[in-house]
């Protein structure tokens, strides 16, 4: 029990002292974690309406794919998104012979520096949380009973008004995707670690300093980073949960 | 009419919002203080970024506490950002040009990389020493042996050792001390761990185990550990670090200056007092030429 109190007491003294940056830390896997997934809800809400509600060629292959990329193990995205962005990949490649085609007869364009920075982890991030968010509305959408949107088409409703009541009606479905997919980026350690590099100051999230202050033997510190973690993460799904929650007394 | 609204989910979305934007900005004002005394008359050109990586014991040792500041000091155009990561991957770094400048130790390694033609040149840095660590009731016996005296006793006594198994220096270093005597560690006792030098540590002093650690993660870490020094001072335990520019860095001068530097007089200072008033001897010897 000791190594409990010890944590949380640490815990609290480290926000109270703003010790070892761990505010900027804090802000900084908000605001990765945040924009992530503010990404993959614009990217996963629209494919996962269109996988779960309509029928097409390859569908059953595609929601193959979907699942397959939930399962996509976070650190395999991270090396993924190094291998592309690394100054010696093909992202890299394609931005200079853009650079040298566009500006012929100056001085060839050093490749650009894409790594280490919070960009990067924002890829990763997004291409880990999306299969999540799209996946899981697909099956919210998917089990909304296609009598109702029928109903709706013969009332004389538009593609968009049917897609925008059938999303309505699964909205607990598609909140639990971006509570799914939130959880999988706040706690992920291994393709921030890779490609963001774990920089004091500037791409260090919640995630890698507990890897860092662990590796380093300080036991209490990681743990009390953990706990500040949790913490944070039982906040942000009290709140999302109380969103889903909303209108449940009017319903029987 | 007012219960309807509080259940209403865009009424409960819009409170959510303006809280995150709240938590969120007072999160960024808690960070930004320190750095908010920005001198506006200051160098006209923004620092450039400076890539160095280096290996996962030396940020553990702490010496880049004292010596990224004392370099930033001297040259204030650049900010240094440090990726520590196992000796091999920081050299892969470098032979992708995602790094400016490597800071490991791994002579043949680096000679080899340079010889690749993915870094200008090595020049050597400081040096450090390896130890044999184990418990102090010392079931192998080794203490006070030569280092191929230890590991022979510790594989036949089939005693628990745990070791790095990653492409690290340390590492590096290991298998060829046990090429050395002539061994293939093989075993239920032969632990590879696949972690850092903290983690190894920390795992040699739970089983109990044997292992090979630099002194200077050993003595940053010795608090919580429960192992002894048993074998050092042998010649073969020799760790020595290199510098090395990487050719085709996105930030080149940054990196001939930092590898400048750390072979200047100034620099060479700085490691040599490193530790010293924290442990009472210092964790590096500077041995540039």
């Amino acid at each position: 029990m000791d190594i409990i109190f010890n944590a949380v007491e640490e815990a609290v003294r480290l926000l109270a002292a703003g010790e070892v940056g761990v505010w900027g830390i804090i802000a900084l896997s908000l605001r990765v974690s945040g924009i992530s997934i503010l990404i993959a809800m614009g990217i996963g809400i629209p494919l996962g309406y269109l996988i779960g509600s309509r029928r097409f060629v390859g569908r059953r292959f595609v929601q193959v794919v979907v699942n397959t990329g939930m399962g996509l193990p976070p650190v395999v995205a991270g090396l993924v998104v190094y291998m592309f962005l690394s100054r010696s990949g093909p992202v890299a490649e394609v931005w200079v012979n853009l650079a040298n085609a566009l500006s012929p007869g100056g001085a060839p364009h050093p490749e650009p520096r894409m790594l280490f920075t919070v960009g990067a982890m924002l890829v990763a991030q997004v291409l880990i949380s999306t299969p999540l968010v799209t996946g899981v509305t697909a099956a919210a959408i998917g089990s909304v009973p296609i009598e109702l949107r029928l109903q709706a088409r013969s009332l004389g409703a538009s593609a968009w008004q049917e897609a925008v009541l059938t999303v309505k009606e699964a909205r607990r479905g598609v909140m639990a995707a971006v509570v799914a997919g939130f959880g999988g980026i706040i706690s992920e350690v291994g393709a921030v670690m890779i490609v963001g590099g774990n920089i004091e100051g500037s791409t260090r999230v919640m995630t890698t300093a507990i890897v860092l202050e662990t590796r380093k033997g300080n036991y209490g510190l990681a743990l009390a980073l953990g706990f500040i973690l949790i913490g944070i993460a039982f906040v942000i799904n009290n709140g999302l949960t109380w969103l889903q929650q909303s209108g449940s007394r009017y319903e029987r | 009419m007012i219960d309807r609204l509080k259940e209403s989910a865009v009424w409960r979305l819009a409170i959510l919002v303006l809280a995150f934007a709240l938590v969120f900005s007072l999160a960024g004002c808690a960070a930004e203080e320190p750095p908010a005394e920005e001198p506006a008359a200051e160098a006209p050109a923004a620092p450039s970024k400076l890539i160095l990586a280096s290996t996962t014991s030396t940020q553990d040792s702490g010496l880049f506490e004292v010596l990224i500041p004392a370099f930033e000091a001297a040259y204030p155009e650049y900010v240094v950002e440090v990726i520590a990561v196992g000796t091999g991957e920081a050299l892969e770094l470098g032979q992708n040009r995602d790094a400016d400048v490597l800071l490991v130790h791994a002579k043949v390694k680096e000679e080899a990389f340079v010889a690749d033609g993915y870094g200008t040149e090595r020049r050597d840095v400081m040096y450090n020493d390896f130890i044999l660590v184990g418990p102090a009731d010392d079931p192998a016996g080794i203490r006070g042996l030569t280092v191929v005296e230890a590991l022979t006793k510790i594989a036949d006594a089939e005693a628990s050792f745990v070791s790095r198994g990653d492409d690290s220096g340390t590492y590096t270093a290991e298998k060829a001390l046990w090429a050395t005597a002539g061994i293939e560690p093989a075993g239920a006792w032969y632990n590879s761990a696949g972690q850092g030098m903290g983690d190894v540590l920390q795992i040699a002093s739970e089983l109990p185990g044997y292992t090979m650690t630099d002194r200077a993660t050993y003595l940053n870490l010795k608090v919580s550990l429960a192992l002894d020094i048993l074998v050092e001072g042998d010649t073969v335990l020799f760790n020595q670090y290199g510098v090395i520019p990487v050719t085709g860095a996105a930030n080149p001068e940054g990196a001939r200056a930092f590898a400048d530097w750390i072979v200047s007089a100034d620099g060479q200072a700085v490691i040599e007092t490193y530790g010293a008033d924290t442990f009472g001897q210092p964790l590096f010897f500077p041995n540039a030429q």
